[in-house]
Formats: structure tokens, C-alpha cells, sequence
């Protein structure tokens, strides 16, 4: 095969993989809504669908008048949030280690994680009734943002942003925030649960103004992020180099840092924390696709939405209690990360 | 007489208090070799990233192609100026033709695969720099002196008219290193323009046919190798004593060294 075959070819595979992901996706969505504590047929399941978007009331004709109920207004929410969640967290994931030149990265190594969990911990702890049920996920989005904003500009030197001063400065403000949980935590008293329990992270009676706030959000970050890919495969030659090949390095670490933050924060906030996500998809879409971030960003954004939603349906459908999406997440991908670190060691080493 | 490619007049620089570019003055020509030359920490890697716009002078001009630096677009930098640093750090498994075609970027949109005439550029930069066998393999399993020649070979497919080397063979073995200059020296005899910063006066002077000594932050002596390449100039510049010897084995000057416990 000649080389420019070659390269064509690469090209092609990889949008043959996002297109067998998103059919997976779609698929994943679908059968997820037959599931749970009463199940529906598929066929039943389409035709709900296709009524609510048609608005066509004959398809509901002989279903149980329960189901519209059921998949519209319980299930889909929640599912469309888990697999939007799942882009979010992964393109966050592969952004952030993008820019900070570090594969081990994810979309909470700059405190994004730990300033939402602090808000929303001080929004439970006041129980704070500003805007009802969005007061926390409010309070959460708020605290992510200060967070970066603030590690952003301790790590600021001179108008250069170097990838090393922000991992420090993100690990110092998590830790000081962490604290400020505990002491939260320590003071709440009765409350002391339902924060414990909104750390953990949840997609449980998600509406469809979560969907549309996050796939808003995450699109748009989304297709930010990938419009810049490019550009991160050339910061990963360092900053020199990338400025020899015609990008900002700076300006764009700065703008991608925000946009990738923008997409954590809102994820975070609907949801909770969900770990390994963002850290763990990445890296298997690497054993797939390579390293250009213009097909690793889209494949990994749907094999997060495809996993996540995956792992929702399990403790929401499968598992006879449901257990906190966080930490079914963490005792998945832990075990999976530990496995990609063994494998990779001896290459980085080497290297 | 062409336009001068670099026209520098009364650069300052400094990286917080520390001055490092002090008043230098500089005109590069086009189609020769350049060498810079000069003692640890003289703002010789400094130089080469105000020369790119990589740093933004204090002070003075930086007149490339006729306008200053700054006006210019990064992309279109790019098209004119190459860059292999040093050493460069890289954690993300790229395979090596990735890494070489990334060197086609500034010529390609955002979203293109390269053509087909540049994937043959990227082939012909990959031999040249004896990387053709690697092209599939990660860069993060290659040694040190391989990495370099890919970032040579990326360089080079950039295809540029000014080529900029900051110690571009450093890790380099000696065979590769020659190569790799040699190179280089091509296509300036071909009409293109090369800086490069060098530790190893020797390959300076074999190499560059105009060589730059700096001190301090300014030029110390700049000219054609022949005449600039002196014992005294090498004495003040690096505060060693040297001899001058003509090349045994070809044209041009070499410089021997002794012992310092001789002395």
C-alpha cells in the first residue's frame, strides 16, 4: 500500500469508528429506555418517541398510559443526561491532557471537581432556597468557575501559563477546599447526608432542562475544543515547536483550559462527581485511534457517553439497589486505569 | 544585493530583572549558513526565539522580510521559518510520520489529510533524515538522538526558507550528526537560509560559512568564517586558548584545544 493510501486510510478508519460509535450510542440509548423497573418493549419504546417528536397521539393507541409517563418524562432525561454527561466528562478528559502535556490529567486535576463540590456543599449546608432545585447545581457551576479563575491566575507568570504551574496550583486549591468539605461536612449536622450523597454523583430525576443545559453546553465546548484539535497535536511537541508550526500556544492553552472547564463545571453540576471517566476513556480510545486529538476528541466523547450511560442503566436497571454513579465509576475504572498504567509503564519508561 | 532576512538594531531583553539580549545589533543575508557561537547563558536560544516571535523584544527591532516581526501571523511565520529546538519533551504516542507531517499544518486546513505530494515530502524528509524505517513506529519508544531526528525531519518538511537550529544535533550521534548538517548546508546552497546555535566550534566552522560570536547579550564578532574564526576571538569569547589549524582533510579552519591542566 503506498503511503498516502496509507494516510487516507487512517483518515477513514477513524471516521468508520465514529460512526459505529454513534450508531452504539443511539443503540445504547434505546435499549437503556425498555429498562428498569417496569420494562417496556422496543417497539412500545419507539413509538412513544416517535409520538412526542411527531406529535402524532394515534402511535400511543393500546399502550399502557403509563409509558409515555414512564420513558418521556422519567427515563429519558436521565439517560440523555448520562450519556451527555459521558461526552462532557470525556472531552474535558482529553482536553486537559492535552494541554497539560500530561496523559494521567483529567477534567478535575485543576480543582474544578473540588470548587463545585464546595459550593454545592455550602448551598446544603445554608439550604439556601434561591432558585429551588437548581440552587445547588447553581452554587456548584459557581464554585467550579471561581476555582479556575482563581488557579488560573496564581499560576499566571508574566502572561505565560506553564502546564507544570497549573497541575501545582490545582492540587493546592483542592487540597485547601477539600478541607473547607470536611469542615462543612463536620458543622451539618443532619445535612450531613444528603451532601455526602450529592458528592457521590447521580443522574437520578434529571429533567429535561438538565438535557438541554448540558447539551447545550457541552456541544458548543465540544465543538470548540475540537476545532483547536489540531492545534493541541502541536502544543504536544511543547511550546516552541507548536509556535513554529503557526499556533498560539499560550492563547490557545488558555482558551481550550476555559472551554474544558466550562464542560466539567456543567457537568459536575448536574451530576455530581464522577471520577475516572474523563481520566480512563481517553486512554483507551489511544489504543484505538492514535493520538490525533481531531478523531481521539469526537471517538472519546461518545465512548463516554456510550460507557457512562452504560454504567447508569446497570445501578439504575440491574443491580437490585442502585448504588451511587460515582462509585460504581471508581470501582470500574479504577481497576481499568491500574491496568492502562501497567501497560504503559515500560513504554514511558523507555521513552 | 538581496534584502537582508533579519535586520536587528538595539534589541534589549531580560527575563524579569536579569538582562539577557543587551543592546545587539545583527543583519542575517540570504543563502548563507549562519553560526552562533558563544559562552553558556550569552542569549544565544534567546536570540533565536526573538529572531521566531517566540519572545516579544523590550527594546529595538526585529526587522524580518521587511517588517517587523510582530506584524507578521503566526501561520505565516510558519511558512518561512522552521524550528528544530534542542530537546523537546513529548508524553502522547504519536507515531513518528504523524510527528514528520505535522511539519505540512501550516500549509493545510484544520480538518485536511495531507495531499499526496506532500506525503511524498513527508517520505523524501524521512529518508533523508534516515527515519523512513521508523515512520510507524511511537515516538515514545525511540531514543533520544532518533526523537531528534524526527523533529529534524518535521522541520524540514516545513519546507521553509529560513531554517532555525538551536544545538539541532545535540543528541545526535556523530554519523547522524554530519548527516543531518549536511543536509542543511544543501539547501542553503541552494538558496535558503539557515541559523543555526552550536557548542561545537568545529562543526561551526565546518559547517556555517558566516559564524556570530556573542558575549553578554550583544555580537561580538560577526563575518565570514574565514576571517572571524581568529585565536584572539576565541580567547575573549570563551576565555580559552585555542589554535587555528587549516582542515586536514578538506577546506576551511578547524580549532584545536588542549588540556586545561596543561596549560
Amino acid at each position: 500500500m503506498s503511503n498516502s493510501a496509507r494516510d487516507a486510510s487512517r483518515h477513514h478508519r477513524g471516521v468508520f469508528i465514529f460512526l459505529v460509535l454513534g450508531l452504539l450510542l443511539l443503540l445504547v440509548v434505546f435499549l437503556s429506555t425498555g429498562m428498569g423497573y417496569i420494562r417496556i418493549a422496543p417497539l412500545a419504546v419507539l413509538k412513544v418517541i416517535f409520538s412526542h417528536l411527531t406529535g402524532n397521539t394515534q402511535l400511543l393507541d393500546g399502550l399502557d398510559k403509563v409509558f409515555p409517563y414512564v420513558i418521556w418524562d422519567v427515563r429519558l432525561p436521565r439517560i440523555l443526561t448520562a450519556a451527555i454527561v459521558g461526552c462532557g466528562l470525556s472531552i474535558s478528559g482529553v482536553v486537559f491532557q492535552g494541554i497539560l502535556l500530561n496523559p494521567l490529567a483529567d477534567p478535575y486535576t485543576l480543582g474544578v471537581s473540588a470548587g463545585a463540590a464546595f459550593g454545592a456543599a455550602m448551598a446544603l449546608l445554608m439550604e439556601i432556597p434561591l432558585l429551588g432545585v437548581y440552587t445547588v447545581p447553581l452554587f456548584a457551576f459557581a464554585g467550579a468557575l471561581l476555582t479556575l479563575l482563581f488557579v488560573l491566575s496564581i499560576s499566571s507568570f508574566e502572561g505565560r501559563i506553564a502546564s507544570n504551574n497549573l497541575i501545582l496550583s490545582g492540587i493546592i486549591v483542592a487540597t485547601i477546599l477539600s478541607a473547607g468539605i470536611s469542615f462543612i461536612k463536620y458543622v451539618a449536622d443532619e445535612q450531613v447526608s444528603v451532601i455526602i450523597f450529592w458528592l457521590l454523583g447521580s443522574f437520578n430525576s434529571r429533567t429535561w432542562l438538565d438535557v438541554s443545559l448540558t447539551l447545550g453546553i457541552v456541544t458548543a465546548g465540544g465543538l470548540f475544543c475540537l476545532y483547536f484539535a489540531r492545534d493541541l497535536n502541536a502544543m504536544a511537541l511543547g511550546d516552541r515547536i507548536a509556535m513554529s508550526l503557526g499556533v498560539h500556544a499560550n492563547r490557545t492553552r488558555v482558551a481550550l483550559l476555559v472551554a474544558a472547564s466550562l464542560i466539567a463545571s456543567v457537568c459536575v453540576a448536574v451530576s455530581g462527581i464522577i471520577g475516572f471517566v474523563g481520566l480512563v476513556i481517553p486512554h483507551l480510545m489511544r489504543f484505538v485511534v492514535g493520538s490525533d486529538n481531531r478523531i481521539l476528541l469526537p471517538t472519546s466523547a461518545l465512548l463516554g457517553g456510550i460507557l457512562l450511560l452504560f454504567a447508569d442503566t446497570i445501578t439504575r436497571a440491574v443491580l437490585p439497589h442502585e448504588i451511587p454513579i460515582g462509585v460504581l465509576t471508581a470501582i470500574i475504572g479504577g481497576p481499568v486505569f491500574c491496568y492502562i498504567f501497567r501497560k504503559n509503564r515500560r513504554v514511558m519508561i523507555h521513552g | 544585493m538581496d534584502n537582508p532576512v533579519f535586520n536587528i538594531g538595539g534589541l534589549h531583553f531580560a527575563f524579569g530583572k536579569h538582562t539577557v539580549i543587551n543592546g545587539l545589533d545583527l543583519k542575517i543575508d540570504p543563502g548563507h549558513f549562519y553560526g552562533i557561537v558563544g559562552p553558556n547563558g550569552c542569549g544565544k536560544t534567546t536570540l533565536l526565539m526573538l529572531m521566531m516571535g517566540y519572545y516579544r523584544a523590550h527594546e529595538g527591532r526585529i526587522i524580518f522580510d521587511g517588517r517587523e516581526i510582530s506584524s507578521y501571523s503566526r501561520r505565516h511565520l510558519a511558512r518561512k521559518m522552521a524550528l528544530v529546538p534542542q530537546d523537546f519533551t513529548i508524553n502522547f504516542d504519536f507515531s513518528v510520520r504523524e510527528i514528520v507531517m505535522m511539519g505540512r499544518y501550516p500549509y493545510l486546513p484544520r480538518f485536511a489529510a495531507p495531499s499526496r505530494e506532500e506525503t511524498r515530502q513527508g517520505d523524501t524528509v524521512m529518508e533523508e533524515m534516515g527515519v523512513a524505517a521508523l515512520e510507524e513506529r511511537s515516538v515514545l519508544a525511540l531514543s533520544g538522538g532518533e526523537k531528534q531526528r524526527v523533529v529534524f525531519a518535521r522541520a524540514l518538511a516545513q519546507d521553509t526558507p529560513l531554517l532555525l537550529l538551536d544545538e539541532a544535533t545535540s543528541n545526535m550521534d556523530i554519523h547522524h550528526t554530519l548527516h543531518a548538517l549536511d543536509r542543511v548546508a544543501r539547501r542553503v546552497r541552494a538558496g535558503k537560509t539557515a541559523i543555526g546555535v552550536f557548542h561545537d566550534l568545529n562543526l561551526a566552522a565546518m559547517y556555517c560559512d558566516r559564524m556570530i560570536f556573542m558575549v553578554e547579550g550583544r555580537v561580538f564578532a560577526h563575518g565570514e568564517t574565514e576571517k572571524v574564526l581568529r585565536e584572539e576571538t576565541i580567547e575573549t569569547t570563551f576565555g580559552i586558548k585555542g589554535k587555528i589549524i587549516n582542515h586536514p582533510l578538506s577546506t576551511g579552519k578547524q580549532v584545536i584545544f588542549q588540556k586545561e591542566s596543561t596549560l
